[in-house]
């Protein structure tokens, strides 16, 4: 090829932006938190056979160690101050995803102890639909988010106080 | 065949002005009696009818009827292996009832549900709090003039289209 490799192939030239971001995106860290039936199909996800380990997904049992909350199920008025503690208690940068018809909308429940959507309360990143949806729905999900990390601008740099976050085009 | 039901017979003998109403229904009996002598009749049927086991406390909202409200004890006799249910009317503007946690402990947390989903009080209550809700809710879900989408809602007038 053109370009001259005097060191072999040890060196990778790439920008902070895709390295951070490839890093994030390939150990996300769940937090292990389940609320309904949701939580059944995303045990099933991380389960042998769909196998969320592949992908550097590993489910972690402290909000301190995890960068994203998959809200698996009906969140309800009484169980929301629980949720939000522990959305807070986990470091930045952090990611949601609302997996099923409940998490997303209040699906079936149209009552008064269901909150309408965690999105009312969450920044939710990638909604999943079903009731429950599939280990591979879930799965899609995932990916669409690991995608959407892959976009991201200068969010470490942000975070290091040099200049600001740049949304990513969609 | 209820007027036959063991403990039936002992409450008519024992308690005759308090029993409202006797009924059987898919062999289940049901006794209506008055609600000022709740405890007592249920600390009869405890240790001289042996309905060891309260299996649960509930009421009924009977929205524009008067009284309004029904309370229900169900219980069941371990060592006869027969079911009996207590039921008592109670009255809105006086929406309160003796407690009977000092005749079955387990009434405590099922007066709870019955004063949170309710609001029917229980009068000498060890813990009369909230146990389903949130400590700061306001109103009692299950009575049948709470709006089913909360009170902050717009309910819900069936599909646009």
């Amino acid at each position: 090829m053109g370009v001259d490799q005097p060191l072999g192939d040890n060196i990778i030239a790439t920008s902070l932006d895709t390295l951070v971001n490839w890093a994030r995106k390939s150990s996300i860290w769940p937090m292990t938190f389940g609320l309904a039936c949701c939580a059944i199909e995303m045990m099933a996800t991380g389960a042998a056979k769909h196998d969320l380990d592949r992908f550097g997904i590993i489910f972690r049992a402290s909000p301190r160690q995890s960068d994203c909350i998959i809200i698996a199920g009906t969140v309800t008025k009484k169980m929301l101050p629980v949720i939000k503690t522990v959305y807070e208690q986990m470091p930045e940068p952090k990611w949601v995803i609302a997996m099923g018809a409940c998490a997303c909308s209040g699906g079936v429940f149209d009552t008064y102890s269901v909150v309408q959507g965690i999105d009312e309360a969450l920044p939710v990143d990638v909604y999943v639909p079903g009731c429950p949806p599939r280990p591979e729905a879930l799965l899609y999900g995932i990916l669409k988010l690991q995608d959407k990390i892959m976009k991201e601008r200068n969010s470490f740099g942000s975070a290091l106080g040099l200049g600001e976050r740049l949304e990513p085009a969609v | 065949m209820a007027e036959n039901h063991r403990a039936v017979v002992k409450l008519k003998e024992k308690y005759a002005s308090s029993v409202l109403d006797v009924r059987e229904f898919r062999g289940e009996v049901t006794v209506t009696v008055k609600k000022e002598d709740i405890v007592e009749i249920c600390r009869f049927l405890k240790e001289d009818a042996a309905y060891n086991l309260l299996t649960d406390v509930t009421a009924v909202d009977y929205l524009g009827q008067e009284p309004r409200f029904m309370m229900v004890y169900n219980m069941y006799s371990i060592p006869n292996k027969d079911r009996l249910r207590v039921k008592a009317p109670v009255a809105e503007a006086d929406a309160c009832i003796e407690s009977v946690c000092g005749v079955w402990s387990t009434a405590n947390w099922l007066e709870r549900e019955t004063y949170d989903l309710f609001g029917i009080r229980f009068n000498n209550h060890p813990d009369l709090r909230r146990i389903l809700m949130t400590d700061d809710w306001v109103g009692h879900p299950l009575r049948k003039d709470y709006p089913l989408q909360g009170p902050d809602r717009e309910p819900y007038k069936g599909r646009l289209t």
